[in-house]
């Protein structure tokens, strides 16, 4: 049986080495792209549309103002294509003419003195010719009443396994419910930003904060109309990105490239202060879904019946991409025979919504593990008997077709859970304290889930990533890729794999920056791919690496530090090729249909079960989080330490979004709370220890079997808390985030 | 007229105008760019820094008040320190950017309390936000620091 | 080059504020004006009072009726206060949730009435503690109760040239009870979305002989509640209904719905913690 071949693991700093980035940052020596040394450098500054769409008519720039004194560039200036690279080319660099939301960079100025620049954007006014009648709601866009694009759908999709209707005659309880979930703000702590200069060949090579600098370079490629070997891309240390510096660094380096074209061979710093950072950067989708579970009396799922609709905002972007994960992580982790889900991503004039941590998995997984609890409501079942009932094992078919593999581990995470919470015993604690009669109320909530980690389908395959190790003549390697460090662990995780994989102590290999001259293009830092994908890509390069050392360098069956040092000098002196390069190949089993939403969707699922305990103040009903469990079943945990910070703070967003995170929108569709005193994370005080435990199957993708965990943990917090203060409450909820405003207008209507 | 202050040990002065922000002297004038600026509102506590061995949000201290002032950034903390290892041994780092603000906020706590609580330690950063961590790997390594258990 | 004049003596302070041809924009802690500067730097002040350096103004000194506190002492200093912690206890809780440690470390409590914000922390609980100013000008100085300070939304009693030099709190009555609670967007680093402060004292015989309530963020200005303290007084707790309560507490509140919270919650949690401070024999309690 499975089961028992799960590790588990509770001792985390043990097996865990420093982190490569560790004192740097601890001392501050850390350079992130504001605090890059530049000698004369111009600051940058952005103009923006202020009405929710519409044609721009004219721009006047204030006479009082001497316009010399400022490099200023608009859509006139764009030497290659006026549009953002990514998906589709609708998007544009800076508008011209025709724009579609609040807050589009129309012009762009530059100066040596901040406050000048200041004044000088204030003198810049614009004269635009507002759309009728903006639309900033799902259900509105697929109306269709006014269209921003045909039909206001940027992308519809359709799983469609076996037949929602006979599972209707099957099922003897039917629930269905509506759920909304709003968008998310990453709120990275380092706003975004962009340095640019020219250089001597006439090309630009840029600097900032960002996830994926190929993308970058690809977008430079297409706005500058320039050679890739005119322009270079570089990674600043990066502070934190949560999926926030996926596809908008490409806009600001534009703008920076832009205006270092124009400055003279002055370079160009585009630093956004949080608000405007808060304003016009994308967020999480807000979603919503209808959903129809049925089950019959034993409790098992008959049929699942979703339509779920992302607001991909006023440009298509990732989210089509966005909504293909939310889809097929929709009928969650269960044996289900009958499944439908229509997913559509729709076109609002909202500033377009994007990646962040979890990417459509956490607005679908919301609503199917609430839905979950109903059920288990409506059969008077306890939620997790419901769930053992139904989670897939081995031999099943997944919601997608696919025959689960040995690597499962759905009921072991429950399980733990279940054990480490004393979930039955809290359960009727809790009754006894409901029954009281004191001034608080308590619930325990669960949430079980699994993640696809890489990209979705044959995703992995369309990137075919390839990454390089270099030996040095020291004997020292290093690990040419483009994925970036923003504070995940993936410096420290990738050069323990390598280090591994090629037996040398860890400080003789290093981490490139990741610099499009010097290394090659190893896929987005996105999608929990790193240490699964590119870690695994590192650790075939590593064989090939001691493969040659040992085929042209004389390197031992069995070498040490020393010895393989003294291979990698004879191998530079004989002038032999030190460079290795592994590239992609698909699993053998890697079948996905990307048109009917069939077989397998990812490489590795990561499984989970995480539990909530809350209580809830009668008099505020504001809710406080007790405890929180997260145990998930990971693979193996290449660095303990590492996977546990990740999860404690995927969890901790999760927290933010299930109870005070919600963007507030203007009448315009601008980010109404654009301030660190409104848009509400949790701090310190809000937050306890959590309780992290990891199962290790050993069967994932990646080295020895490791899985992706990063967007994971912001699966599980929200319905998990959601579910475990309906229990708190009797009451039903169907949105989030559960302010105690909610909450009060729930508990003096009945609830229900 | 000039200020005049000490930051990290050693004596300074700015012709800054008074109302400037001690962040961007810092940052520009002092090339200490360990002080980060996150909101400039005083909400997120990357540009904390000590005056006179209190913790304040840097962004919110006109440098007209800094005269004789004695001020410690992130760069005048010693660079090897039982807080220091244990923030790199216990995962209290991710991105970094808070960083510097925890350490300085970390710092004062532990003057006030060698052997702080939880409670204690969750109240006295609550003035510097983190995104990445939870906390949860930053209490374990102030616990640690103060001679505690990292599995507090 | 902005103007910027730290005077090392009260008298001197007073006297740029009563002869200057400009006005000076008055700055101690800076958490508040530092943040307005930053947010609309076209609207920053050209010149500027920092009286963060008067000693005059610092401290705080135990009398016989009660406590004088200088308006730039920082709220840090006070909720440690010994004498503070032991005879004002709501002010030492309301100091302790202002912000976060670095706001409390540089904020004042008279740069927290004087910022006049709805929503501000401390002012409930000197509304409650019957607090009064000490204002001083260039000619002299007059006390005004902390209650008739506040005359519209961010608008002061505060004339020309005057300035907020101390606050003075009297004891509670002997058998007075307090009652503090800050209702915030989170634990910390929060503005209220409703707060109230309650002094409530009784007799022997458990009636009422004085109620005192502090709020804020539940009208234009923090505000007392002039007739709950009306009804409540005379009677005894077993005889006051709670509808009558909840009906006065409407009248003397006037909430809004912004950003924060809405109109519903705020008038229905103020009601609720009008009724908790009168029924409940708790002291002062910390609470998100």
């Amino acid at each position: 049986m499975s089961l028992t071949l799960v590790k588990q693991r509770t001792d985390h700093q043990k097996a865990s080495p420093r982190r490569v980035d560790g004192v740097a940052k601890i001392r501050g020596t850390a350079l992130y792209v504001d605090d890059l040394p530049c000698a004369d450098v111009l600051h940058g500054a952005t103009v923006r549309t202020t009405e929710a769409g519409g044609t721009l008519q004219e721009v006047v720039f204030d006479p009082a103002i001497d316009w010399s004194e400022f490099v200023v560039v608009t859509a006139r200036d764009i030497p290659g294509m006026n549009a953002v690279k990514l998906l589709e080319n609708d998007q544009v660099v800076l508008v011209d003419r025709a724009f579609r939301h609040a807050g589009e960079a129309v012009v762009l100025l530059a100066h040596a003195d901040p406050e000048k620049l200041g004044m000088a954007l204030k003198g810049v006014s614009l004269v635009e010719l507002p759309n009728t009648a903006p639309i900033f709601d799902i259900d509105a866009a697929l109306a269709a009443q006014h269209e921003i694009i045909p039909g206001n759908i940027y992308t519809d999709y359709l799983l469609d396994r076996g037949d929602v209707a006979e599972g209707e005659h099957l099922a003897d309880v039917i629930i269905e419910e509506r759920f909304l979930t709003p968008s998310q703000e990453q709120l990275y702590i380092e706003p975004q930003g962009m340095l640019a200069h020219l250089q001597e060949d006439g090309g630009i090579l840029v600097e900032g904060s960002m996830q994926c600098p190929y993308y970058v370079l690809d977008a430079l490629v297409q706005c500058m109309g320039m050679d890739k070997d005119h322009l270079r891309v570089v990674q600043s240390t990066t502070g934190g990105a949560f999926g926030g510096k996926e596809d908008y660094p490409s806009m600001i380096a534009c703008h920076a490239a832009l205006l270092a074209l124009k400055a003279g061979g002055r370079s160009v710093k585009l630093v956004y202060e949080r608000g405007e950072d808060l304003r016009v950067t994308p967020k999480r989708h807000p979603s919503r879904t209808l959903i129809r579970l049925g089950a019959n009396k034993a409790g098992e799922l008959q049929f699942i019946d979703m339509d779920f609709a992302i607001d991909g905002g006023a440009y298509r972007t990732l989210s089509p991409v966005v909504l293909s994960r939310g889809v097929i992580h929709a009928p969650g982790p269960y044996k289900c025979p009958h499944i439908r889900v229509r997913g559509r991503a729709v076109a609002t004039n909202h500033p377009p919504f994007g990646a962040f941590r979890g990417f459509g998995a956490p607005q679908s997984i919301f609503a199917m593990e609430v839905a979950m609890d109903r059920l288990a409501k409506k059969l008077a079942m306890d939620p997790a008997e419901l769930r053992r009932i139904n989670l897939l094992r081995t031999g099943d078919l997944s919601p997608t077709g696919d025959v689960v593999g040995a690597d499962c581990f759905a009921h072991a995470a429950l399980d733990a859970a279940l054990e480490h919470t004393h979930y039955y015993q809290r359960l009727a604690e809790y009754r006894a304290w409901n029954a009281a009669g004191y001034q608080t109320r308590k619930g325990i909530g669960l949430a079980t889930f699994a993640h696809g980690a890489g990209f979705t389908g044959n995703g992995e395959l369309h990137l075919a990533s390839r990454v390089s190790l270099q030996a040095l003549a020291n004997g020292h390697v290093e690990i040419l890729c483009s994925n970036t460090e923003m504070g995940q662990g993936a410096a420290t995780t990738l050069v323990q794999i390598a280090a591994d994989a090629l037996g040398l102590p860890m400080d003789r290999v290093h981490l490139a920056q990741a610099d499009t001259s010097r290394v090659p293009n190893s896929g987005p830092t996105v999608a929990s791919r790193t240490c699964m994908v590119v870690g695994d890509l590192i650790q075939k390069a590593a064989g090939q690496l001691l493969q040659r050392l040992r085929e042209t360098a004389e390197l031992a069956a069995s070498y040490d530090a020393q010895s393989f040092a003294a291979a990698c000098t004879r191998l530079c002196a004989a002038a032999g090729d030190t460079l290795v390069t592994a590239q992609y190949q698909p699993p053998a089993d890697m079948r996905w249909d990307e048109q009917a939403f069939l077989g397998r969707a990812y490489a590795s699922y990561a499984w989970a079960a995480y539990i909530a305990e809350v209580e809830v103040d009668l008099l505020t009903l504001v809710t406080r989080v007790l405890d929180f469990t997260a145990v998930q079943e990971i693979g193996d945990a290449v660095h303990p330490v590492i996977v546990q910070g990740q999860i404690e703070g995927g969890v901790a967003q999760g927290i933010g979004y299930a109870l005070h995170e919600d963007v507030l929108w203007n009448e315009r569709g601008v980010m109404a709370n654009d301030r660190l005193t409104n848009y509400i994370i949790p701090t310190s005080a809000d937050l306890g220890f959590m309780h992290v435990v990891l199962l290790e199957g050993g069967l994932g993708a990646g080295p020895k079997g490791a899985k992706g965990v990063g967007e994971l943990p912001m699966d599980g917090p929200a319905p998990a808390i959601v579910n475990a203060i309906q229990r708190a409450l009797d009451i039903d909820i169907r949105q989030i985030p559960v302010r105690p405003e909610m909450l009060l207008e729930l508990t003096m209507s009945g609830g229900h | 007229m000039p200020t005049t202050m000490r930051i990290n040990g050693e004596a300074f002065q700015s012709s800054s105008a008074p109302n400037s922000r001690l962040l961007d002297v810092l940052r520009n004038e002092c090339d200490l760019k360990g002080t980060k600026e996150g909101c400039g509102e005083g909400e997120c506590g990357a540009c904390a820094v000590l005056v006179n061995g209190k913790l304040v949000n840097s962004c919110l201290v006109p440098l007209g008040q800094m005269e004789q002032a004695e001020i410690t950034t992130v760069e005048g903390l010693p660079e090897d320190s039982t807080l220091a290892r244990a923030f790199v041994q216990c995962g209290a780092t991710q991105c970094g950017i808070c960083t510097p603000g925890m350490m300085l906020a970390a710092t004062a706590l532990l003057a006030e309390h060698a052997n702080p609580t939880l409670e204690e330690i969750r109240w006295g950063l609550s003035g510097n936000l983190c995104r990445c961590t939870g906390y949860g790997r930053i209490y374990a390594a102030i616990a640690q620091a103060a001679g505690g258990s990292a599995d507090v | 080059m902005s103007d910027w004049i730290r005077p090392r003596h009260l008298p001197e302070a007073l006297e740029i504020l009563a002869t200057a041809p400009g006005p000076y924009r008055v700055i101690s802690g800076g958490t508040d004006l530092m943040v307005e500067c930053h947010l609309a730097p076209e609207r920053r002040p050209e010149s500027w009072l920092d009286i963060s350096g008067l000693r005059e103004l610092q401290g705080l000194q135990i009398t016989e009726e009660g406590i004088r506190i200088g308006a730039a002492t920082s709220l840090e200093a006070i909720r440690r206060h010994a004498e503070v912690l032991a005879h004002w206890p709501m002010l030492a809780a309301s100091a302790a949730v202002t912000g976060a440690p670095p706001i409390q470390n540089r904020a004042t409590l008279g740069g927290n009435v004087c910022n006049a914000s709805p929503a501000a922390d401390n002012a409930p609980v000197l509304l409650a503690y019957g607090a009064r100013l000490e204002i001083v000008h260039h000619h002299g100085s007059r006390w005004l109760p902390y209650g008739d300070f506040h005359l519209g939304y961010r608008k002061t009693a505060l004339q020309a040239g005057e300035l907020l030099s101390a606050l003075w709190i009297p004891y509670p009555p002997k058998h007075s009870r307090g009652y503090f609670r800050k209702v915030g967007t989170r634990a910390a680093q929060a503005i209220a979305k409703v707060s109230i402060a309650a002094l409530i004292e009784e007799d022997r015989d458990g009636i009422i002989q004085s109620a005192r309530f502090g709020m804020a963020s539940v009208a234009a200005t923090p505000c007392t509640l002039p007739s709950v303290s009306q009804y409540l007084l005379g009677r005894a707790l077993r005889d006051i209904a709670d509808a009558q309560v909840r009906q006065r507490v409407k009248q003397d509140i006037a909430p809004i719905q912004d950003i924060r919270s809405t109109t519903a919650y705020r008038l229905e949690i103020a009601s609720r913690l009008v009724l908790e401070a009168i029924h409940r024999r708790s002291e002062s309690k910390k609470e998100n």
